[in-house]
Parts: C-alpha cells; sequence; structure tokens
C-alpha cells in the first residue's frame, strides 16, 4: 500500500497524493527515507529538499523547517514553508541572498532600527541558500518560474 | 411660480441619492471581491490547523501535557493574576454592527476577569478595537493596526510573539482572544477563546492514539518547536476569520444601503411629479384666471 502525503503550510496546501512509494525527508537530526509501513513517527524537520516519488515520476520541494508525523502510511508535512520546485522564484531567492549577506557581513548601511536581526537574517539566508541549490540540481536550465 | 423652488430642490435631492447609491454599491461589489479572498484565505489555513491540531493531541496523549504536570512554559497553569485580551477588529467602518458588537463582547470578556485579576490589559489588532478601548481608559499593551485586508502568516507572527514573551516572562498568566467568526456571509459571530496557556486539544478518535510513536528528537524537544506555532497559528487563523467576517458585513451593509437608496430615489421621484404637477396646475389658474380678468373688462 503506497503513502498518503499531505504538505500543507499555515497558507495553503502544497500536495496531497495517495500513491507515494517513497519520501525523501529533511529532519532537524538529518535526512531520512520513508516507505510504506513505516513505524509511527513524529519528528521536526529541518530545511532542504523533500523528494516524493509516485506513479508519476519524482518531485522535489524545498521545505523549512516544520514537523512530520507518519502514521498508518499516512504522512503529514506540517511545514512552516514549502514550495515545489516549480514553484521557486530563483531571482526572488538570488535577491535575499544577497541581501542577507550584505546584512551579516556588514556591507549594508541601511541597518533597521533597533539594530540587526542576525537570527532572521541567518534563517533568511539559510532558506534563500536552500532554494538555490534545490533550483541548481533538479531544474532544467532555461525553464523558468512557474507561479504559485 | 408656486413651487418652482421644491421641484428644484427635489430634483437636487435625487440626483444627490442617486449618487450615494452609486457609491453604495460600487462598495457592495469590491466588499464582495474581497470577500471571496479572504474567504478561500480562511478556507485555505484549515487543513494546517486541522493537522496541527491532530498532531498536537496525540503528542499531548502520549507525553501525559496537560494533565497538571506542565511539560512545556507555554502548558503551565498558574493562578490567574494578570489577563492580556487579544481584541480583533477590522481598520475601517461601514460594515453595519461588526466592529460594534465585537467591541462589546470584547468589553464585556474584560468586565467579567476585571474584579478576580489585578491587571488586565488589552492588545487591538484594528484600528477600530483600538480607538474603543483607548476612549474608554484601557490599559492598551501593544497595538497592530493596517495588518491589510489580507495579511500574511509573518504579519500575524509579532502579535503571537508578544503574548507568548509575555506569558512565559510571567508578565501574564493568562491570555484571551477575540474576533468576529465566519459562520457565513450573512452572520458573523463574536467568539472570544483562550490561548494562553495552551490547553491541548482532545483527540477526536482513539484509533491512532496508541500508536506506539518514535519521536525525534524527543517528545519534548517537539513539543517545545510544536507550541509556540500552534498559538502562532491560532492567532492567524482568528484574524483570518475576522477579516472574512469583515468584507461580509460590509457587503450586506452596502447592499442595504444601496437598496434604501434606490427606495428613497423612488419615493422622491414620486414627490418630484407631485410637485411638478402642482407647479403647472398652478400656472394654469394663473393664466385662467388672467383670461377671465381681461374678458370681463
Amino acid at each position: 500500500m503506497p503513502l498518503t502525503l499531505s504538505i500543507v503550510t499555515a497558507q495553503r496546501t502544497v500536495l496531497e497524493r495517495g500513491d507515494v512509494t517513497k519520501l525523501v525527508v529533511p529532519t532537524s537530526e538529518g535526512q531520512i527515507t520513508l516507505l510504506p509501513s513505516h513505524a509511527a513517527l513524529m519528528t521536526a524537520l529541518g530545511g532542504g529538499e523533500m523528494i516524493a516519488s509516485h506513479s508519476g515520476g519524482t518531485e522535489s520541494f524545498a521545505i523549512h523547517g516544520g514537523f512530520l508525523q507518519i502514521v498508518d502510511d499516512e504522512v503529514s508535512v506540517l511545514a512552516d514553508a514549502a514550495e515545489h520546485v516549480l514553484q521557486i522564484d530563483l531571482e526572488r531567492a538570488e535577491a535575499a541572498r544577497a541581501r542577507a549577506e550584505a546584512r551579516l557581513t556588514g556591507r549594508d548601511s541601511n541597518i533597521p532600527p533597533g539594530g540587526l536581526d542576525v537570527l532572521r537574517a541567518q534563517s533568511s539566508l539559510q532558506r534563500a541558500m536552500i532554494r538555490i541549490t534545490i533550483v541548481r540540481r533538479r531544474r532544467p536550465t532555461g525553464v523558468p518560474s512557474m507561479r504559485p | 411660480m408656486a413651487g418652482g423652488g421644491s421641484v428644484r430642490a427635489i430634483r437636487d435631492r435625487i440626483k444627490s441619492v442617486r449618487s450615494t447609491a452609486k457609491v453604495t454599491r460600487a462598495m457592495e461589489l469590491v466588499a464582495a471581491s474581497k470577500m471571496r479572498r479572504a474567504q478561500d484565505r480562511a478556507l485555505a489555513s484549515r487543513p494546517y490547523a486541522e493537522r496541527m491540531t491532530a498532531v498536537l493531541s496525540q503528542l499531548a496523549a502520549y507525553t501525559g501535557a496537560g494533565d497538571g504536570q506542565a511539560l512545556h512554559p507555554l502548558l503551565e497553569q498558574r493562578a490567574v493574576q494578570r489577563v492580556a485580551y487579544v481584541h480583533v477588529t477590522a481598520d475601517r467602518g461601514l460594515a453595519g454592527g461588526l466592529n460594534a458588537n465585537m467591541n462589546r463582547a470584547g468589553a464585556s470578556l474584560v468586565l467579567r476577569h476585571q474584579p478576580n485579576v489585578t491587571s488586565i490589559t488589552v492588545i487591538p489588532v484594528g484600528r477600530k478595537g483600538r480607538d474603543f478601548f483607548m476612549r474608554s481608559g484601557m490599559p492598551v499593551a501593544a497595538e497592530f493596526t493596517e495588518l491589510g485586508d489580507f495579511p500574511d502568516f509573518e504579519k500575524v507572527r509579532p502579535i503571537a510573539k508578544i503574548v507568548m514573551d509575555d506569558f512565559l516572562s510571567g508578565a501574564v498568566d493568562q491570555v484571551f482572544i477575540g474576533y468576529q467568526r465566519f459562520v457565513n456571509a450573512a452572520v458573523q459571530r463574536p467568539t472570544t477563546r483562550q490561548i494562553l496557556p495552551i490547553v491541548p486539544p482532545e483527540g477526536e478518535d482513539g484509533a491512532s492514539k496508541g500508536a506506539d510513536f518514535i519521536f525525534e528528537p524527543s517528545p519534548e524537544r517537539l513539543l517545545e518547536t510544536l507550541l509556540p506555532r500552534y498559538v502562532e497559528m491560532q492567532v492567524y487563523a482568528a484574524v483570518l476569520e475576522a477579516r472574512a467576517s469583515e468584507q461580509s458585513a460590509r457587503m450586506v451593509a452596502m447592499r442595504q444601503a444601496t437598496d434604501a437608496a434606490n427606495e428613497m430615489v423612488g419615493a422622491l421621484t414620486l414627490a418630484y411629479n407631485k410637485a411638478r404637477q402642482e407647479s403647472i396646475t398652478g400656472e394654469l389658474l394663473d393664466i385662467v384666471g388672467g383670461v377671465a380678468a381681461l374678458e370681463a373688462k
């Protein structure tokens, strides 16, 4: 029996399908692979790539933190943010990376009032890097972004 | 010229009421389209909310959280000395009784708790609620206005952060949130509920409760990441509901205004025709009178 997978965020449902045969997940403790009949598990997610294999091939997603629960072959991914590889806006990610790097290295003189939010800049840098890496790895060059 | 002035006055009035009707009709259409979008957003956030509630109830059942022992500071039940109340309203009016009803519900929550606690502070989200509590002299701890018609998750997170920080530091012992719940396009219901300390939801089915979960990294660490998200999600859901309610209340209010204006145009047109008739009759009488006077010579 294949896995039923739902990837949801607070804003929307990113994916819902019932024929997933294999799921590679970036957890906070490292990458794991879920196959049908997996033991019931709850885990915190890290940032990285999630790969779902199903009858239509494989699909790749950028995942940025959250939780995963699998019980009775039903997988719920509660992501803080998630997007399909084709939905990633590469230009925006590059711009976010440049901005975050400029902030963190002190090259950006435009520091917001109240000082630099280092944690926030770091996490935005991390998210941008995840997006860029996944697009470079998975998307054939020249394919434009598909808006969500 | 008997009645000539009143004929013109009525005609001007009809013109002005007609243009009012045009404005309210346009506002009705705008609100209708915004309502659809706000409603879609509220619905789109539900799967996340439902799954998170299910996960939390299982985690709570497993760890025994909420059975008196506080596994996480956000679950800690303390003697209630200080209360905070997050009051969600619209920034703008022209939405019928929506904001007034919410303010009344908020005020009654505050008055209900006031005698039993040492302090109660209000955190208004939305200008209408802020103005109301400022006017009544309530201590306003922080305020959030201009979140926009379609705020995203990032925009409401600071609200959740403030109440969680205050709760964790011991500045408040209990936190409520109040908002207009969207029942349907015609019905919105003022709703208040406790968001802190978190009361873990009861599981609906005992089916998966018995499942022997593996927890990575550990149940405590999972609670640590799940619970703040749960609070954020509840605040976000409340704001989305409030926005959907606002647009639908405005749509209904504007439709009623348009109908009232059109009705008034009808009544005024009747009065206008009558006044015009009278002034013509008056002029005719003058002429007939003049002719009669000439003939009598």
